[in-house]
């Protein structure tokens, strides 16, 4: 093995010299890619415990994968959450819509409208099949790739584009880097940036639903690298100690930004496994199956609503794209590993799950990527309207220096009367406002 | 803006009820636990036992555990927790047992907590207060002695409050759980059962000899953001803060100096009408904080009193404070700025 030490021990000392495991995917770019040794099983063949059931009742399932969409487009097993078709046609819709916003804000970025965007492309289901599973007004604390879960609740597109051009129509008044999205009415918190943190967040906020009787539970997405924060393992700790109606969604896409899962842990064991360790139940999940998804997160929603306890769920999946429009993975990863994916594209096996049922066509497929895609570019315009990044329609300059303190400090009222004076100066005093 | 000792309820206006600091913070808790049921205390010990310093005693027992209840040992997961309450719409009042530990808990008060309001354009807030027992003199060794809290006031969206009397502490402590915006509320916790003047081979004196244990038994509250004249003089100006107000007067006293010793009680948002007052009068500036020196608020202070006072200011502006070390156990009282080091100061600064 390359691990081995090949420096010779100090003299006297006859014990074995120690070897430092740094783990390395097993490919890189240009190598050819095989992903034999991840064992998918097959759709319908794992258990469905009741919501009830005891963690170490269920451990087998932290390991292998909860699957229900099969080789055959059919769905299978205890898992189906016999969704009807119009619920599964607008399952579809909204990841249609995500991967066509997606698509049009990456272009955006690459066309300077804005300084940073990050596309979801591959984990589509994750977050719209998974919110569409809990209530409306579930409390959702997302990370950055969740913006399935704003279009599954309806959030405006133009809001979230006014946010990723940070012009004058940005309900965030331009503080916070593109797409890192809040909407209270949509029950979406602040996103940070800093990673991990949410989950504790999502936690006591959970705690403070059952503190207060209330029958709303919290649902938090973390990606598979930062599982490593203290945050995560504080999350876990605080949901299990106090038995929280909180759902702690693990994306495991293989990829944080160059580091391959393994500088997770993901060599060693699973991440749904870390559920076990704490008694929290842990449910590991083919992220690129819609149903599986939704059953999986209904399933906890269930377990969380009825007071039997959080639920940490594994999505295997893959990032099938860079980590942001700031990232070049053909300098880390073969690109052929998005084409072997094992477990396929989400939105082409849902899709085809429809046709398979007689409830859709390729030729309203089509029609409805070629409407998603004129529904974004339109709404597009129109958020250009109210400006683009970098061009002067921003909001007026002196909210800087508000929302720091729920009331304007002596010593920020100072700062923002020498920002006046500094546009005066550069501006004249016609317009020193905007 | 500041307010005098004499404007609070004298012996005389108050039935004779003296307590400690332990017993006016149990009490502000006690208060706002009654007044708002979004109030919720919790902590490391904080519950069926009441506090390894006791200032939860009894909370539990009368406001029940889903109101005051133990946390595991992780600040990162106590502040973070306590973010997702306040994002829900409670007034958590999560305590960290020494300042000494708060560390594992910055990210979620800096990036999260501090920021949330400014972040989500007043979507949500965090509207915590983080009570914590800091700074030295308790032989605590570097791992329960430390004071952090310019570590904090350099954070935009934190406020910090510091009393430094009984009846301060019940009063701050109400105004911030009411505060909108996350504080940090640090509590000297050598002062905590009795007033110290900085002669540590003395005998302690006990709160109920200090004129500021008379404490009201309802509710009152003292703004956020106002110094409190703790002396008037002429000769010069103490800007201090905890523990040190009581050596520093001490010290005053012992000289026979004619000091206007300011406590500032909140460090942000600065009392700097009460500051510039002052020191436009005395001409003199002396700072006083127990934390290390180098980026200490001392450093903040001193930039202000030169920046805004300058023409006035009859000698250098000078600090005193701890030493750039951490706390020593067997040395602490050569680290601590006790009376020789203030002493000395007071001399170079009226010499001038």
């Amino acid at each position: 093995m390359a691990d081995q030490a090949d420096h010779t021990p100090p003299a006297g000392d006859n014990r074995p010299a120690l070897a430092l495991h740094v783990p390395e995917p097993k490919c890189r770019p240009g190598d050819t890619v095989d992903f034999s040794d991840i064992d998918v099983g097959e759709a319908g063949a794992q258990p469905r415990p009741d919501e009830s059931a005891k963690p170490e009742d269920m451990k087998d399932l932290a390991y292998s994968l909860v699957r229900v969409l099969g080789e055959d487009d059919r769905a299978h097993g205890p898992w189906d959450p016999k969704l009807d078709p119009e619920t599964l046609r607008t399952m579809l819709g909204h990841m249609a819509l995500v991967r066509a916003f997606d698509e049009r804000m990456f272009r955006g970025q690459r066309q300077g409208k804005t300084s940073f965007y990050m596309k979801c492309t591959g984990e589509e289901a994750t977050s719209v099949a998974a919110s569409m599973a809990l209530a409306s007004d579930d409390m959702v604390f997302p990370s950055y790739r969740q913006q399935g879960v704003l279009i599954a609740r309806g959030y405006p597109l133009l809001e979230m584009i006014n946010q990723i051009y940070s012009n004058k129509g940005d309900k965030l008044k331009g503080r916070q880097l593109p797409i890192m999205y809040s909407s209270r009415e949509h029950s979406f918190f602040s996103i940070s940036g800093n990673l991990a943190t949410q989950t504790p967040q999502a936690v006591g906020w959970a705690m403070a639903s059952a503190i207060k009787g209330d029958s709303r539970i919290a649902a938090t997405w973390v990606g598979e690298g930062s599982t490593a924060e203290g945050d995560f393992h504080s999350a876990c700790t605080f949901a299990t100690v106090y038995n929280a109606p909180v759902i702690l969604n693990v994306i495991n896409n293989q990829w944080a930004i160059s580091s391959f899962s393994g500088f997770a842990g993901a060599e060693r064991t699973t991440f749904a496994a870390r559920a076990l360790g704490y008694g929290l139940a842990g449910l590991r999940v083919d992220g690129n199956d819609a149903l599986a998804c939704y059953a999986a997160q209904q399933w906890a929603a269930n377990r969380a609503r009825a007071n039997q306890g959080p639920t940490l769920i594994e999505f295997f999946t893959y990032r099938a794209e860079g980590h942001s429009t700031s990232d070049d993975p053909s300098g880390y990863r073969s690109a052929q590993e998005r084409e072997e994916w094992p477990l396929g594209d989400p939105v082409m096996r849902l899709k085809n799950h429809l046709i398979a049922l007689g409830e859709w066509d390729e030729d309203r497929q089509a029609a409805m990527d070629k409407e998603c895609a004129e529904r974004v570019k339109a709404t597009t315009k129109e958020a250009e309207k109210n400006g683009i990044l970098g061009h002067g329609l921003h909001h007026p300059f002196h909210t800087m220096f508000e929302d720091v303190f729920e009331e304007l400090p002596w010593h920020l009222k100072e700062q923002a009367e020498q920002a006046t004076a500094e546009r005066i100066a550069k501006f004249g005093t016609e317009r020193p406002y905007e | 803006m500041n307010a005098d000792s004499q404007t609070v309820p004298t012996a005389e206006a108050q039935t004779e009820r003296r307590i400690n600091m332990i017993e006016a913070i149990n009490e502000a808790l006690d208060i706002m636990l009654g007044r708002d049921d979004d109030v919720i205390v919790m902590g490391e010990d904080v519950g069926y036992f009441g506090g390894v310093f006791r200032c939860t005693a009894g909370l539990q027992e009368k406001h029940g555990k889903t109101r005051v209840f133990d946390t595991p040992i992780s600040e990162c997961g106590i502040i973070g927790v306590a973010v997702g309450m306040g994002a829900y719409g409670l007034r958590p009042v999560p305590e960290i047992q020494f300042a000494d530990y708060i560390y594992p808990g910055l990210d979620q008060l800096i990036s999260e907590a501090a920021r949330l309001r400014y972040r989500s354009a007043t979507e949500f807030i965090a509207p915590m207060t983080v009570r914590s027992p800091f700074g030295g003199g308790i032989f605590g060794g570097q791992t329960h002695s430390q004071s952090p809290e310019s570590i904090f006031t350099h954070v935009s969206g934190l406020k910090t409050v510091i009393p430094a009397t009984p009846y301060d502490a019940k009063g701050l402590l109400i105004a911030a759980i009411e505060d909108n915006d996350p504080v940090i509320f640090f509590e000297p916790k050598r002062i905590y059962n009795g007033p110290f003047s900085g002669f540590y081979d003395k005998p302690v004196e006990p709160w109920k000899k200090h004129p500021d244990s008379v404490v009201p038994e309802g509710y009152y509250r003292i703004p956020l953001g106002e110094a409190r004249h703790v002396t008037r003089g002429e000769a010069l100006t103490v800007l201090t803060y905890g523990t040190m107000v009581h050596v520093a007067q001490a010290v005053c006293e012992a000289k026979g100096v004619d000091a206007e010793i300011l406590d500032l009680r909140t460090l942000v948002p600065l009392d700097i009408e009460a500051i510039e007052a002052s020191v436009r009068k005395t001409g003199r500036c002396l700072i006083v904080h127990e934390a290390t020196r180098t980026s200490g608020f001392g450093a903040e202070l001193s930039a202000l009193v030169t920046e805004r006072c300058f023409y006035h200011l009859e000698a250098p502006v000078e600090r005193v404070t701890g030493f750039d070390t951490p706390y020593p156990h067997s040395l602490e009282w050569a680290y601590f700025p006790g009376p020789v080091r203030i002493g000395e100061a007071i001399d170079g600064i009226l010499a001038e």
